[in-house]
């Protein structure tokens, strides 16, 4: 109870803060939107697809998956500047949870990521894109999932390294082999023996089979609910693995 | 209402390869009684910060203990929490919020109701004088209007004990007076006041009573007026050219009026004497007879800061 209302609070702050400014998730949404424009109609062709739709049943899923990714891993900067401003240490004076701190900066990450993926998928809606609302829903589960847990991570990173020039080339780092490795932008279908191979250890790679198969009409492939429950037991590690670092001590 | 007993803190640092160990804090004992403000005097370094730090719950002691407001530190951090106050020296407050929201912010994470906590918001702001730039966001605040809504944001919720950690520095003198009547408010109210500070004169003023602190130990603690008189006598700056200093050292330093003598930096040097009316023609006579040149003379009564030096051998203003 109180954390559900401590992790309100923090959300409702959070969310404020960033509706003042609101660019930013417009920001996070040029990207992908100029891949879905300008990438994308090369997919038809390239992957012999029957129609542009068939070829966007494939790319929007896994740029989703990207955007999820990307997005909550970028997040920690944010608390840098916070932990700089000693937002952080003020917080942690007063009793409230310390997993609300977490989970109210991630939720709201989480919200600001469902409303770029309603852009791309509405924007993919025009080229022919046609998805079951039922199916849609279970995929952004997974996305929302996906982005909680990164974010958490990127916040956990960030209380420990509390420094911007440390967290960029980490996240670099580890976000560059996630992404190659997992598929999204083209489906590992195509890729050597050894390298699905090596794909099968990366959880996102799960994760993008599932949201594509949801894209797919497919909901009864065993993919959806492995990478569902991959990516939950992932988020879940995560969030707790973060809300220690902000009850850890912090300078 | 704050007890100690042996709190320390020592921390690992890499220059580097190296990993050398800073023991920032070696051992305090206070006991604060409610009520008063109680002051932390000491130079950069000296080890403040981290023990309020460690008081304030936010990192955890490697030895001793403490009871503050009547509750264990080690055992039940989060209750000392909702009894506590605490404002750090770096600052608190974020950009692109308003004083407003902070302070109902704050209020909401100590569990307060929303309507509460505004009007809560909305009294601190009348009493801080900080109604007119309510609404507007913190990043366009001054630097004393911003320690003033940081100071609002300690005291929110009604603590029995604030730290505040160097309320003042960086105030021009009129405000740093204003802060020090909004310090003597809160203990009017019944709060007991921690706080930290390197100027002597906010020590002496603002502080019923004052623990100094150097490399991380108290090393005096007492009422201003108490730790003054501890020191007997008067004191005599005699100023001198730094090549004439060591020749007078050794011709005064045998004088039997002379209690003990200190060496300054700039030259010259700092006699403590019984009494200085008598001592000062004595004095000027010795050096007189060896022929050196006397620049200056002067004759005041011990300050903190001759507190700080008989304690430690040096002087809090040349740190
Ligand atoms: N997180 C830390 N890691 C390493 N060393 C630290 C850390 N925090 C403090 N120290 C060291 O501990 C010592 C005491 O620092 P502290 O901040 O308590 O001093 P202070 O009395 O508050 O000084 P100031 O008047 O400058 O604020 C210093 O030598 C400082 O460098
Ligand atoms: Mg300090």
């Amino acid at each position: 109870m109180k954390l559900a209302r401590d992790t309100w609070l923090i959300f409702q702050r959070q969310l404020k803060l960033l509706l003042r400014n609101p660019v930013w998730v417009f920001v996070g949404v040029f990207q992908p939107v100029m891949y879905l424009l300008l990438f994308a109609p090369l997919l038809k062709p390239a992957l012999n697809a029957p129609t542009q739709a068939e070829a966007y049943k494939i790319f929007v899923p896994g740029l989703l998956v990207l955007l999820a990714i990307f997005g909550g891993l970028f997040q920690g900067f944010g608390l840098i500047a916070e932990l700089r401003a000693g937002v952080i240490e003020r917080s942690r004076v007063t009793p409230i949870s310390r997993f609300a701190l977490l989970l109210g900066r991630s939720l709201r990450d989480v919200v600001s990521l469902m409303v770029q993926a309603v852009i791309i998928t509405l924007l993919a809606l025009l080229f022919d894109l046609r998805v079951f609302i039922g199916d849609l829903l279970l995929a952004y589960l997974m996305l929302a999932l996906i982005a909680l847990m990164t974010s958490a991570v990127s916040y956990g990173v960030a209380l420990k390294v509390k420094s911007e020039d440390a967290l960029a080339p980490l996240m670099n780092t580890v976000a560059q082999p996630v992404l190659l490795l997992s598929g999204i932008l083209l489906p590992l279908a195509f890729a050597p023996g050894w390298l699905q191979g090596v794909a099968k250890w990366n959880p996102f790679s799960w994760a993008v089979d599932g949201t594509r198969a949801l894209f797919n009409g497919d909901i009864g492939n065993d993919r959806v609910w492995q990478g569902l429950s991959i990516i939950t037991v992932l988020a879940a590690a995560g969030v707790y693995w973060a809300a220690r670092q902000f009850a850890r001590s912090v300078r | 209402m704050i007890q100690t007993r042996g709190l320390r803190k020592s921390f690992r640092s890499r220059a580097g390869r190296e990993v050398k160990t800073v023991d920032a804090v070696r051992g305090v004992d206070l006991d604060v009684p409610a009520g008063e403000i109680f002051g932390f005097l000491g130079p950069n370094g000296a080890g403040k910060t981290t023990t309020l730090r460690m008081l304030a719950t936010l990192i955890e002691p490697d030895g001793g203990q403490a009871t503050i407001a009547g509750a264990d530190l080690l055992k039940n951090p989060g209750e000392v929490r909702r009894r506590i106050g605490y404002v750090a020296q770096g600052g608190s407050t974020w950009d692109e919020s308003t004083g407003r929201e902070e302070l109902v912010l704050q209020a909401r994470m100590y569990g307060i109701g929303k309507a509460e906590a505004q009007r809560r918001a909305i009294r601190a702001l009348e009493a801080f004088q900080l109604t007119e730039f309510a609404d507007r966001k913190c990043k366009t605040y001054s630097g004393g209007q911003r320690r003033r809504v940081e100071i609002a944001l300690g005291i929110i919720h009604e603590p029995k004990i604030v730290f505040l950690d160097e309320p003042t520095t960086g105030l021009d003198p009129q405000s740093r007076a204003h802060m020090w009547d909004e310090i003597r408010r809160l203990r009017t109210d019944g709060m007991t006041v921690f706080i930290t500070t390197h100027y002597l004169d906010e020590a002496d003023a603002l502080c019923d009573r004052i623990a100094i602190m150097d490399h991380g130990e108290v090393v005096a603690e007492g009422t201003p007026t108490e730790l003054k008189r501890e020191i007997s006598g008067d004191v005599v700056q005699v100023g001198l050219d730094v090549s004439a200093t060591g020749e007078a050292e050794k011709l005064l330093d045998g004088e039997e009026y002379v209690n003990r003598l200190e060496l300054l930096d700039e030259g010259g040097l700092r006699l403590f004497v019984d009494e200085g009316a008598t001592a000062i023609p004595r004095i000027l006579r010795r050096v007189d007879a060896a022929g050196l040149d006397l620049k200056s003379i002067e004759l005041h009564r011990p300050s903190l800061d001759d507190v700080f030096l008989t304690k430690t051998g040096r002087s809090l203003r040349e740190s």
